[in-house]
């Protein structure tokens, strides 16, 4: 796939966000047709279509683009500190505190006494508990060790996801089921609050990121020649380092473990927008989300009445649509292009 | 323009460089030679300050180094190092690059001043006619001027060049280096170069600084450090040193082990 000039990928972006919204809100057992939406809408409040759209529909949108929007920008981030194609939110454990925490809430029960704030708020907590450990560990004389974080990362997913698995393996049927299903992720989210904090959040954490461009551009030739660039590379990871754990942390708590979004959209989006990371922030941004609105509506759709998890609905579609257009890319001869 | 005095520093525990001192003065074409692993790269870590000083301290123009903040050196100091990370981008976005040390606060995007000093150094390297091919696609001469050229983007009094030449042919090697002494005499660039090739190094470097295990062995003209006896003990290779004809500098050669022994019993 060759470099496309911004003046196109941004519209495209925009354009892909966009109709995913509309079919997102468009879709679903109600069938509601897409001329009568912006009646419904214009009418305003009383009837029954006005609150499924507006209830039910556009918080998942909403959320979507925000969760969506996060995982990409912190996939984009991770991958590029890392200087490494592979890394993605998830391998830095902090989805699996995040489980950890939500699993070790619904088997105490917390979520009884605060139905609305308890499984967020342990979820995030379940990820601080991982990142806090994972920076302080890896810091030496003021130096953040990358490989050493890249490590410890993946081994704290694998102890907090055995320790998940441990919980189920004691835990009631119905505990069972919660913790599953909040593990393969939802974009199910009943408070309005939370849904618009997490979207502020990445809409915010995406205007910072663009002090961290070029600094991410220098680091992509290497630590070293960042420095010689006149970078405080230091600095600059930490600070990126938080970002892409805060928005994690975010997104997992509220929506469980949506895997691939992070790892898949980054690398399909520099696949067109090159190594310069002013155009993959916003168009990873905006790919990512309305790639996880209509992976949504999908997992909605796809075998009604039952809702698939949407995790299941990202991993599949965006595995292969991935091998198809990377087949393609060496069929056609075209070599390099990711990091 | 850069003195070091005193400087003892490493990696870990282990200490590389030992009470090293050196003064490059403005507008030098200074050169470095030494053994490998005798601290060569180890003194320009120091100086671009990504090895810190155990002991001892670096000056830049009379400011203590550690005084000066990243984006002030990298605009007095540009580096073209020896590993070569080849991305998927254009020359012109890598010579680009350069220009990060000048971004203002609140800057994302390159000014117009910007993208016409890229398009000067390229003219000036002679990569121009390659500023939308790729940094992988091209050979290892070309993507060397292009690390040249972005150095030079930065705009710096001081280049410090880590074996440029390794891995050139004859027609590169000339290529580069004469390319360096000219921004060297022409524009008054302050050089720092490694060289591992002896006579390349004796050839065009006004002063010579060699390395033996950390310490400085010797400093000077090429004519006062290239003797055969410094030569011999601190590369324990035995070399016969002639003059070039044109240039009157030093030139080494080495002498074989088969040679050796075939000299050794016809005497």
């Amino acid at each position: 796939m060759n470099r496309r000039p911004m003046r196109f990928l941004l519209p495209a972006a925009c354009l892909f966000l966009a109709a995913a919204a509309v079919t997102a809100m468009a879709s679903g057992s109600a069938g509601i047709p897409l001329k009568r939406i912006f009646m419904i809408i214009l009418e305003g409040k009383g009837t029954p279509e006005y609150g499924i759209l507006m209830d039910i529909r556009l918080p998942r949108v909403v959320l979507g683009f925000a969760v969506g929007g996060a995982l990409s920008l912190a996939g984009v981030m991770l991958q590029g500190m890392f200087r490494n194609p592979l890394v993605e939110p998830y391998t830095l454990g902090i989805s699996g505190g995040g489980a950890l925490g939500a699993a070790l809430c619904i088997v105490f029960k917390l979520h009884y006494l605060l139905p609305m704030t308890a499984l967020p708020a342990s979820g995030f907590l379940g990820s601080c508990l991982v990142v806090v450990p994972l920076y302080f560990l890896n810091m030496r004389q003021n130096v953040l060790r990358m490989q050493g974080i890249l490590l410890t990362g993946v081994m704290t997913s694998f102890i907090s996801s055995s320790l998940v698995f441990l919980i189920l393996a004691i835990s009631k049927t119905d505990e069972l089921h919660s913790i599953v299903f909040w593990i393969m992720g939802s974009l199910e989210e009943p408070s309005w609050m939370l849904i618009l904090i997490v979207a502020a959040i990445a809409l915010i954490c995406l205007l910072l990121s663009y002090f961290f461009a070029p600094v991410l551009n220098a680091l992509s030739l290497g630590e070293e020649e960042a420095v010689h660039l006149g970078i405080d590379t230091e600095r600059a990871k930490k600070q990126l380092f938080l970002m892409a754990s805060l928005l994690t942390g975010i997104s997992v708590s509220l929506t469980g473990i949506i895997g691939f979004v992070g790892l898949i959209v980054p690398h399909f989006v520099r696949m067109m927008t090159g190594y310069d990371h002013r155009r993959l922030f916003i168009i990873s941004f905006l790919t990512g989300a309305g790639f996880l609105i209509f992976c949504d509506t999908l997992a909605r759709t796809a075998l009604p009445p039952l809702e698939l998890p949407v995790g299941v609905i990202t991993g599949i579609l965006g595995g292969s649509v991935f091998i198809y257009v990377l087949t393609r890319r060496h069929i056609s001869g075209r070599s390099g292009g990711s990091l | 323009m850069i003195e070091i005095k005193g400087l003892t520093c490493g990696y870990g525990q282990k200490t590389i460089l030992h009470d090293v001192d050196l003064s490059v003065k403005k507008g030098q074409f200074f050169g470095i030679i030494g053994p490998n692993g005798s601290g060569k790269t180890t003194i320009l870590r120091a100086i671009t300050r990504l090895v810190k000083p155990v002991k001892g301290s670096i000056f830049l123009d009379g400011v203590e180094m550690k005084d000066l903040h990243f984006s002030d050196v990298a605009k007095k100091i540009a580096v073209v190092s020896q590993n070569m990370p080849l991305i998927a981008m254009t020359v012109r976005e890598f010579v680009l690059l350069g220009r990060i040390p000048y971004y203002r606060k609140l800057q994302f995007y390159e000014r117009d001043e910007d993208a016409a000093i890229a398009g000067k150094v390229m003219e000036l390297t002679g990569i121009g006619h390659l500023k939308d091919s790729l940094m992988s696609e091209m050979s290892a001469g070309e993507v060397q001027l292009a690390f040249i050229a972005r150095a030079l983007a930065q705009q710096p009094k001081v280049l410090l060049l880590d074996e440029p030449t390794s891995h050139l042919d004859i027609t590169h090697q000339a290529g580069v280096l004469d390319l360096v002494k000219r921004l060297n005499r022409q524009e008054g660039l302050t050089v720092v170069i490694i060289l591992h090739d002896l006579n390349l190094a004796s050839e065009y470097c006004d002063s010579l600084a060699l390395v033996d295990n950390g310490r400085i062995k010797k400093t000077g003209r090429p004519g006062d450090v290239l003797d055969y006896k410094t030569i011999e003990d601190v590369y324990k290779t035995v070399v016969v040193v002639r003059q070039n004809p044109l240039s009157m500098k030093p030139f080494v050669m080495i002498v074989s082990e088969e040679v050796r022994k075939k000299c050794e019993n016809g005497s």
